[in-house]
C-alpha cells in the first residue's frame, strides 16, 4: 500500500555517492532542495533559522530577500503561476510564520504550489512559549494542502520530498515544514538511494475514467447550445492547448474564471470573456441559456454562479477536475471527470464531432452586439477602463499582468485582451488586497526576459509598496500602474449602491507614489490628463528599472455590469442599454 | 431518503501528530456536527481507526467523505450507514445510591448486563457497554436515582461480513 517512488538522491553538481564529510540537518536542507529542481528561494532570516542561512551562505542556491513575509510569499505563488514549478520559501519562527498566514491562504484558496519552511524553537522548547514560538502547524493546517513538523533529522530528506510531491501533484496547494532550530544542527544521516515517501493516504487520480469520457464526448455531440467554462485548473494542468483543440474541432463558445483569462485566447470568435459577477453579458446569459455546460478545471465559486439555484437552469453539466471534493460541492453535476485536464481533454478530443450550431452562435453574436463591455469616454478625467485598454493594445495581450484586490481588478479582466497562459497573476479566491506588487516580482524573477505589469490599486499598492527596495535591489523591471481613485474603489462601489453612498472610511489620503517610488530609488511619474496615458505607458515599457506610474483616474467611476449578490447570473444591473434580457 | 439521519464512518488515519486535529478542524471549519468520535488503534500499528457518527443529509456526507478523504494522513474512508453493523459504546456511570437502594439498582444492572466497577458509601460506578440505545436506556431508567457522573467513549463499529452466520442473534 506505501506509495514508494524514488528520486535521484545526488546533488546536482556532485557525482552520486555520499559527500565525504558530514554534514548538518542545514546543509542536507540545501542538497534537498536542489534534488527538488529548487534553484531559488524567497524568504526573510531570523533567529532560529540561522544555521540554514549559514547554509544557504554556502550553496549555489539563489535568495530573493524580501522585506516582509507576506512579500516573499506572494512572490513565491506568482514565481509557482507563472513558471509552473514550484515557489519556496523561508522564513523564521514566531512572526516569521504569521507573516505568511495571508500568503498561506492565497496560495491554498487559488491552488498554487508552494513549500514554506518555518524556523521553529528547539523541540524541548516547543509548547513553552518560548521566545519567537508559534504553533506553525496549528495555524496553518486549515490553510495548507498539508502541513509538517520535522521533530528528528533523519525524518529530514524523506518530509522534503513528500513536501515537493504533495505541493505539485493531485490539486496543487501550499506545504509547510516547520524546522525546529535543533534538527537544522543536528548531524544528517547519509541518505540512501532512493527516498520512500509514505503517503499511503495520497494518490491523487490522473486519468480520467473511460466511460465518462465517452459520456461526455456523447453529451457535446448531442448539444445544440453547449458552452464551456474553463477555470485556473486549466492552467495549473498545462491543458490550453487541448482546451483549444476541444473548442475548435467541437466548436463550442468558451468563457473563463477570473484565474482562467489567458488559457483561451480571448481574441479568438469563440472567446465569451470573463462569466460571473463583473463577467461580459453574453458570457452569462450564454451560461444561462445553455443546454450543456462544459465546465473544466473550475469549482462553481459564488462569484461565478450568482444565486447558485437559478444557475444554469436548462444544461446538463460536465465537471472536468482533478479534485473529487470539487465535484458537486455547490452546483450538481450530471457528468463528472475526476482527473488530470490534460490527460482527459487529449481523449475527448478524440471523440468529439464537429457541429455547426448556427442558431446558437447567431444569438450569441447578437447579445454580443447589443451588449458589449463599454465605458464612459466622456470629459477630461482619465477613466481606468482607458489606461487598461491602452496597456493591452501596447502589448499586444503578450505582458504578464498582475493585480490586487478590487475594481482595478476587474477591470484588468474585462479589458486586458489575454491571450495566453501563465500570464495572469492574481488573488481570484481569497481576494488578497496587496497581492499584485509583490506578485509582480515574483513574476519577473520567473521570467526575466518578459514585460511585467502590476496593475494596481491605491489602496491595494500601499498594503505592500514595502517591497519596492526588493524590485531596485534585483533590478528588476517591474511596472507598477497604479488606478489611483482616493478610494477603496470596489468598497466605494457597494457603498454607493448598497449603503445609501455612505462611504464610511473607505477613502484615503496617499502620499505622492511617484516620489515615494523615487525615494525608493524607482522612477515615478504622476498622469492626470487624459491626453497623456498613450505616451506615459509608451515611456513605462520603455523604462528597464522599476517604475511606479500613479495614474489619477475618475474617482466614482463602477465596475459594470454586475450581478448583485443574490441574484441570477442574468440579472445584471449597468448593461449598455438597461435593459433586461428575459429568459 | 430521510434528512439529518446519522451516518456511521469510518476512517483509516495514517498514526502521526496532528492527525485527529486535522480531522477535528476539517468538521469544524466546514461545519458539519459529529454526534462522535473515538479513535484507536488498529492490528497495524502504523494505522488507527476513527468512527465519527455524523448527522446531515445526502448531499452533506457525499461532500464529508471526500474532505475527510482529501486529508493527506487518511488513508481509507468508510461509510457504514448502510451495512449491518456492530456497534458498542461503553460507558461508565456514577449512580446515587444509598446502601439501602443498593439491591434495587442492582437487578438495573443485571437487567442491563452492565457491572458495578467501584461502590462508595452513596454511589455505585457501573461500566455498561452497547448500542447506544441500550446505553441510552441505562441512563434514562436510572436518572430517578440521581445521575452523578457519566464517561463515554463514543460509539465504535464494525460491519458483519454478509455472509456470516449469527451465532448469537442478540444484538
Amino acid at each position: 500500500m506505501t506509495q514508494k517512488e524514488s528520486i535521484s538522491t545526488s546533488p546536482p553538481s556532485k557525482p552520486a555517492g555520499q559527500p565525504a564529510t558530514p554534514r548538518n540537518g542545514s546543509q542536507l536542507f540545501c542538497e534537498r532542495l536542489r534534488a527538488e529542481g529548487v534553484d531559488l528561494l524567497f524568504g526573510y532570516p531570523g533567529g532560529v533559522v540561522l544555521p540554514l542561512f549559514d547554509a544557504l551562505y554556502q550553496s549555489p542556491l539563489k535568495f530573493i530577500l524580501s522585506r516582509h513575509e507576506q512579500g516573499a510569499t506572494h512572490m513565491a505563488d506568482a514565481y509557482a503561476r507563472v513558471s509552473g514549478k514550484v515557489g519556496t520559501v523561508l522564513v523564521t519562527s514566531g512572526p516569521g510564520a504569521t507573516n505568511t498566514v495571508t500568503g498561506l491562504a492565497t496560495a491554498h484558496m487559488d491552488s498554487t504550489p508552494l513549500v514554506v519552511f518555518t524556523g521553529q524553537v528547539k523541540t524541548f522548547l516547543i509548547g513553552n512559549d518560548a521566545f519567537q514560538e508559534a504553533d506553525t502547524t496549528g495555524i496553518t493546517r486549515p490553510i495548507t494542502k498539508y502541513n509538517y513538523i520535522v521533530k528528528d533529522v533523519k525524518d529530514l530528506a524523506r518530509t522534503i520530498h513528500e513536501a515537493y510531491h504533495i505541493a505539485r501533484t493531485g490539486r496543487p496547494g501550499p506545504v509547510v515544514v516547520d524546522l525546529p532550530l535543533d534538527v537544522s544542527v543536528a548531524e544528517a544521516p547519509p541518505v540512501r538511494e532512493t527516498i520512500e515517501m509514505d503517503l499511503p493516504g495520497y494518490r491523487p487520480r490522473a486519468e480520467g475514467h473511460f466511460r465518462q469520457i465517452h459520456r461526455a464526448a456523447e453529451a457535446i455531440n448531442a448539444a445544440e447550445r453547449p458552452v464551456v467554462y474553463a477555470g485556473g485548473g486549466v492552467i495549473l494542468a498545462n491543458a490550453s492547448e487541448q482546451l483549444n483543440q476541444l473548442v475548435q474541432k467541437a466548436n463550442l463558445p468558451i468563457t473563463t474564471t477570473l484565474l482562467g483569462l489567458g488559457c483561451f485566447d480571448e481574441g479568438d470568435s469563440k472567446s465569451l470573456g470573463m462569466l460571473g459577477m463583473h463577467g461580459t453579458a453574453y458570457a452569462n446569459f450564454a451560461v444561462q441559456e445553455c443546454d450543456l455546460l462544459i465546465a473544466v478545471g473550475a469549482r462553481f465559486d459564488d462569484r461565478i454562479t450568482g444565486d447558485v439555484k437559478r444557475f444554469a437552469p436548462q444544461a446538463r453539466i460536465i465537471h472536468i477536475d482533478i479534485d473529487p471534493a470539487s465535484i458537486s460541492k455547490s452546483v450538481k453535476v450530471n457528468i463528472p471527470v475526476v482527473g488530470d485536464a490534460r490527460l482527459i481533454l487529449t481523449e475527448l478530443v478524440k471523440l468529439v464531432e464537429r457541429r455547426e450550431r448556427p442558431d446558437w452562435f447567431a444569438r450569441i453574436e447578437d447579445w454580443k452586439r447589443k451588449y458589449p463591455l463599454t465605458y464612459d469616454h466622456s470629459g477630461d478625467g482619465i477613466r481606468p477602463q482607458q489606461v487598461i485598454a491602452e496597456i493591452s493594445r501596447q502589448t499586444g495581450g503578450r505582458a504578464i499582468i498582475t493585480t490586487g484586490v478590487g475594481q482595478h481588478q476587474m477591470w484588468t479582466a474585462q479589458f486586458y485582451q489575454f491571450s495566453r497562459p501563465r500570464h495572469f497573476v492574481t488573488s481570484g479566491g481569497l481576494g488578497t488586497m496587496g497581492f499584485g506588487f509583490p506578485a509582480a516580482i515574483g513574476a519577473q524573477i520567473a521570467r526575466p526576459d518578459a514585460t511585467v505589469i502590476d496593475i494596481d490599486g491605491d489602496s491595494s499598492f500601499s498594503m505592500t509598496l514595502n517591497e519596492l527596495p526588493t524590485a531596485v535591489e534585483y533590478e528588476l523591471p517591474v511596472k507598477v500602474c497604479i488606478l489611483n481613485n482616493g478610494y477603496m474603489g470596489m468598497v466605494r462601489q457597494w457603498q454607493e449602491l448598497f449603503y445609501g453612498k455612505r462611504y464610511s472610511k473607505s477613502y484615503l489620503k496617499h502620499p505622492s507614489f511617484a516620489r515615494v517610488a523615487e525615494a525608493f530609488g524607482a522612477t515615478g511619474y504622476t498622469v492626470t490628463q487624459k491626453s497623456e496615458v498613450p505616451g506615459v505607458i509608451e515611456a513605462m515599457l520603455a523604462q528597464t528599472k522599476c517604475c511606479v506610474v500613479d495614474f489619477h483616474v475618475a474617482p466614482e467611476e463602477n465596475v459594470w455590469p454586475m450581478v448583485a449578490t443574490g441574484k441570477g447570473l442574468h440579472e445584471m444591473a449597468g448593461l449598455p442599454t438597461e435593459s433586461v434580457e428575459r429568459l | 431518503m430521510p434528512q439529518n439521519r446519522k451516518h456511521t464512518l469510518s476512517a483509516l488515519v495514517q498514526n502521526q501528530a496532528g492527525v485527529l486535529a486535522h480531522v477535528a478542524g476539517m468538521f469544524a471549519a466546514r461545519g458539519y456536527n459529529i454526534d462522535s468520535l473515538a479513535v484507536g488503534r488498529t492490528e497495524d500499528p502504523d494505522l488507527s481507526r476513527m468512527t465519527i457518527v455524523v448527522r446531515g443529509d445526502e448531499d452533506t456526507l457525499e461532500q464529508v467523505r471526500k474532505q475527510l478523504g482529501k486529508i493527506i494522513p487518511v488513508v481509507k474512508v468508510y461509510d457504514w450507514t448502510e451495512q449491518d453493523l456492530v456497534q458498542r459504546d461503553l460507558m461508565l456511570v456514577k449512580v446515587s445510591a444509598t446502601p439501602e437502594r443498593r439491591p434495587e439498582i442492582q437487578s438495573l444492572i443485571e437487567m442491563f448486563q452492565g457491572k458495578v466497577v467501584d461502590i462508595g458509601p452513596k454511589f455505585v460506578m457501573v461500566e455498561v457497554t452497547g448500542p447506544e440505545a441500550k446505553i441510552e436506556a441505562f441512563l434514562e431508567t436510572c436518572r430517578p436515582y440521581g445521575i452523578k457522573d457519566v464517561a463515554r467513549t463514543g460509539i465504535i463499529a464494525m460491519p458483519r461480513h454478509p455472509r456470516t452466520i449469527q451465532t448469537n442473534g442478540k444484538e
